[in-house]
């Protein structure tokens, strides 16, 4: 199964390097950056405690909170998935994710005190 | 349109006509929902009701005089009395900062409304906005226009809605109805449409909700079990992740916001499902893009594997952080939900509630009339056509219907779903028998880009069966009469049951006219004038909250429960003898004592009544001195006259109710009406308190506890010296007490 899994894997980068727009590309590595920000944080919370539990919190559901929204930019940006979304264009996308980033980093700004 | 316009009476109304009409319709039944809650205030007056609206009311007076940040962060020392209560941070404050804001705009407007009333007629306005929440719900549902409309009148009237609603009831729910139904539009809206925009607004709207309602649990727990029918039934789309993980992300962040909420939504068991499909919508959403990008056998072990793997460790790390202890198990509020008997047997407190019996039939046909029988029928129907949004109307009459048979309190939250199924059924049926018709001209140039009422089907093809005029008029006019019958169900429910503020008791006089029975008042403003600014009053808990609005003095105990221990002790020292009692009350800074007593006028809810629940709820605190069964009389009897046990006749409760009773009758007939029983002829005699005040009809008794005395005797034996008893000759032969230093 060792072969197959490489396989696979290999099929699944190359369909993203040759499916894949250049913005979505962009987008996906802000995912990257903002997975390893998740990452970071997490693991600093485990090692050293986690005191300031809210300063924490923020941080972590600030990332999640992101990386939630750029996919969802990046689903309705996506050519292929046009057929789900006739009422959103990708102008109309891009405002509401401007939108909804604005609240989660109000929320978080006003919940890490 | 010119076409329209010169058919306007014959041909079918123009869209600006039907809109103009909806526009009248909802107003009509925003006053109909506004107007139908006003009995009690044009009855009796503008005040508030029950018993927990006195503590909203008297935060929101807090807020109002003092602004929002010190109402944030108002420490309240005139409850519980020795501890205290951190208000701030144990409140919702969603009530009373969407009433302070509605003062300070009317204040702007010059408009300067005294704060009361905009307390009082809170929950009508907010009743006309639920109305038309529901109507922008419904029609979410279903193409039919008369839907919608339906739905709304519904809402605006039905009683189990109306019962927590009417002016007066300065509740939670009064608005968090609203919150709930408006919740649930934006989140069909969102789901719908998949745009990122509405499930924000729905996460705003859902951290309103939590602001306002311990009940905000609902939307919580219905919204992902939602997401995950949906996903079980392989309606995962694109639009389900775009609006559910906006949500949650938003959403749960909004909720933290909430002192009183904090951590819960990442620490409790409530919450967990919410972030458990949050979890597994990002999962679906990787398989749903490797499946776009690879071949199918590989990717059904790619499948297989990812799911038993994730779905494996998400549920052995949900069961490890529950099992040790990361993630608090089911509050005993919420997990009475599911063992029904737990509540009971474990937390006495929380049975004593009368609402959260479980509830009898009688009540649904009571509460909801025609709709309990429509819903089925609604639910049917929306079975039948199974778009993602009836799976959300589905889900959420299943869970609502068995929630509102566990407790009687949420029938609450059921009330908007069985308005929306019902109306979906009802317009169903008007629409087949009243709108499909074939002589209806298939007048398609000037509303071709309207809803589909008023088009010819296939089905009305034949002259004969549905569309025949007999069956038309017959259905339709069952039908009316129906809804004509609804109506003034509502109307005679709302006028009779529900439109009563427990402040004021009202009977009839033999002749048929009113007769008030203010002896609330009467004590609580006593007690507001006669005694000091800082006396402690100790009452049972239900009073607390009326005692701190209308009276105005620090009590021990009030209606929001948190401290069992602190309950058990005011129970401890209702129901012991005085020699325990009276240290406790001493030990407390306890000034007055008040009790209901109810046994003069036949007023069934007094003090006496619910002194087992105060027994139990001591009891489960200290087993050993206070024990249920010694109240009882050998044969299992609860009994107050003369075969009643010493307990009881010994217990302080006993002696307050009955203290000089006995005097009210000529010597040897005292009776109490509630109980129905004759009295002993000898009344208990009090040593370590003192009647201050009784009412006028002896609903309310508020006894003051006496200083130590003087000389430093105990009570006991200045209060038999100052009867003239002679002192007990037996203390003489007594050993000689040496001083001790």
């Amino acid at each position: 199964a060792q072969g197959g899994w490489a396989q696979v894997f290999q099929n699944l980068y190359d369909y993203y390097l040759a499916e894949t727009p250049q913005r979505t590309k962009l987008l996906d590595v802000f995912l990257l950056f903002l997975t390893l920000a998740g990452a970071l944080q997490f693991l600093y919370c485990i090692l050293a405690g986690n005191y300031p539990f809210n300063a924490f919190l923020s941080g972590f559901c600030g990332t999640v909170g992101q990386f939630v929204l750029t996919i969802s930019l990046r689903i309705q940006t996506t050519e292929a998935n046009k057929a789900d979304f006739p009422k959103v264009s990708p102008e109309r996308a891009f405002a509401d994710y401007v939108v909804c980033s604005l609240i989660l980093h109000f929320f978080c700004v006003n919940f890490i005190n | 349109m010119a076409v329209a316009q010169q058919n306007a009476l014959l041909g079918p109304p123009s869209q600006s006509s039907r809109t103009l009409l909806r526009v009248v319709i909802l107003l009509f039944i925003a006053g109909a929902a506004i107007a139908s809650r006003l009995f009690s205030v044009i009855r009796f007056e503008s005040i508030i009701h029950e018993f927990d609206p006195w503590f909203n009311f008297r935060a929101t007076k807090y807020l109002v005089a003092n602004g929002f940040y010190k109402f944030w962060d108002w420490f309240d020392d005139r409850t519980w009395h020795p501890l205290g209560r951190v208000t701030g941070g144990t409140l919702y404050p969603g009530l009373m900062v969407t009433s302070g804001v509605i003062y300070h705009i009317l204040q702007a407007l010059t408009i300067p409304i005294d704060i009361r009333n905009i307390c009082v007629l809170l929950a009508p306005a907010f009743s006309g906005l639920t109305a038309f929440a529901a109507y922008l719900l419904t029609n979410e549902m279903t193409t039919s226009p008369s839907a919608g409309l339906l739905a709304a009148a519904f809402m605006g009237i039905a009683p189990g809605y109306i019962s927590r609603s009417v002016a007066g009831s300065y509740d939670n729910e009064a608005i968090a109805i609203f919150l709930l139904v408006f919740t649930f539009y934006l989140w069909i809206k969102a789901l719908k449409l998949g745009s990122m925009l509405w499930g924000a607004l729905c996460a705003l709207f859902y951290g309103y909700m939590v602001a306002s309602w311990g009940g905000y649990a609902f939307i919580t727990c219905i919204l992902p079990l939602h997401a995950f029918v949906l996903i079980c039934m392989g309606r995962y789309s694109t639009r389900l992740y775009v609006s559910y993980t906006t949500w949650y992300a938003l959403g749960t962040l909004a909720s933290m916001q909430i002192p009183f909420v904090g951590f819960l939504p990442v620490k409790t068991s409530e919450h967990m499902p919410a972030l458990g499909i949050f979890g597994f919508l990002q999962l679906v959403g990787l398989i749903d893009y490797v499946r776009s990008a690879i071949s199918g056998r590989q990717f059904q072990a790619f499948l297989v594997t990812v799911l038993v793997a994730t779905f494996g460790i998400g549920l052995a790390g949900l069961v490890a952080l529950t099992s040790l202890g990361y993630i608090a198990p089911w509050g005993g509020r919420f997990y009475s939900l599911w063992d029904t008997g737990y509540a009971k047997v474990h937390i006495p407190i929380i049975a004593s509630v009368s609402e959260h019996q479980p509830t009898a039939w009688p009540a649904f046909f009571f509460d909801l009339n025609i709709l309990i029988w429509l819903l089925p029928a609604g639910v049917w129907l929306l079975y039948k056509e199974l778009r993602d949004e009836h799976v959300f109307v589905i889900t959420y009459a299943l869970c609502g219907s068995y929630f509102a048979g566990v407790m009687v309190r949420l029938m609450l939250t059921l009330t908007p779903i069985v308005c929306v199924a019902a109306a979906i059924a009802a317009s169903k049926l008007l629409d087949t028998y009243l709108v499909n018709s074939p002589s209806q001209p298939a007048t398609s140039t000037s509303e071709a880009g309207e809803k589909k009422a008023f088009k010819s089907t296939d089905k009305t093809e034949s002259p004969l069966g549905v569309s025949s005029m007999v069956s038309k008029l017959t259905i339709v006019g069952a039908m009316v009469v129906y809804l004509l019958m609804f109506v003034s169900h509502c109307t005679w429910v709302t006028s009779n049951a529900y439109s009563s503020p427990s402040v004021v008791l009202a009977s009839r006089m033999p002749d048929g006219s009113q007769h008030i029975i203010d002896d609330y008042r009467e004590a609580y403003q006593w007690l507001r004038q006669n005694t000091k600014e800082d006396a402690k009053i100790m009452s049972w808990w239900d009073y607390g909250y009326q005692i701190g609005g209308m009276a105005d003095r620090p009590t021990l105990v009030d209606n929001n429960t948190w401290n069992n221990t602190h309950i058990a002790t005011v129970g401890k020292a209702m129901s012991s003898r005085e020699e325990v009692s009276y240290p406790i009350m001493r030990q407390h800074e306890v000034d007055y004592v008040l009790i209901v007593f109810g046994g003069l006028l036949g007023y069934s809810g007094d003090d006496i009544n619910k002194f087992l629940w105060m027994v139990r709820i001591a009891e489960g605190i200290w087993p050993e001195e206070v024990k249920e069964r010694d109240f009882f009389t050998a044969r299992g009897e609860y009994r107050v006259d003369d075969g009643a046990t010493d307990t009881m006749k010994n217990s302080l409760m006993y002696k307050m109710s009955y203290h000089n009773y006995q005097s009210m009758f000529p010597p040897g007939k005292a009776a109490d009406r509630v109980r129905g029983v004759q009295l002993p002829s000898e009344g208990p005699v009090l040593n370590t308190i003192e009647e201050a005040y009784t009412t006028e009809n002896w609903i309310i008794r508020i006894y003051k506890v006496k200083d130590l005395d003087n000389v430093g005797r105990d009570h006991f034996s200045a209060a038999a010296f100052d009867r003239g008893q002679k002192k007990k000759a037996a203390k003489k032969r007594g050993p000689r007490v040496l001083r001790v230093d």
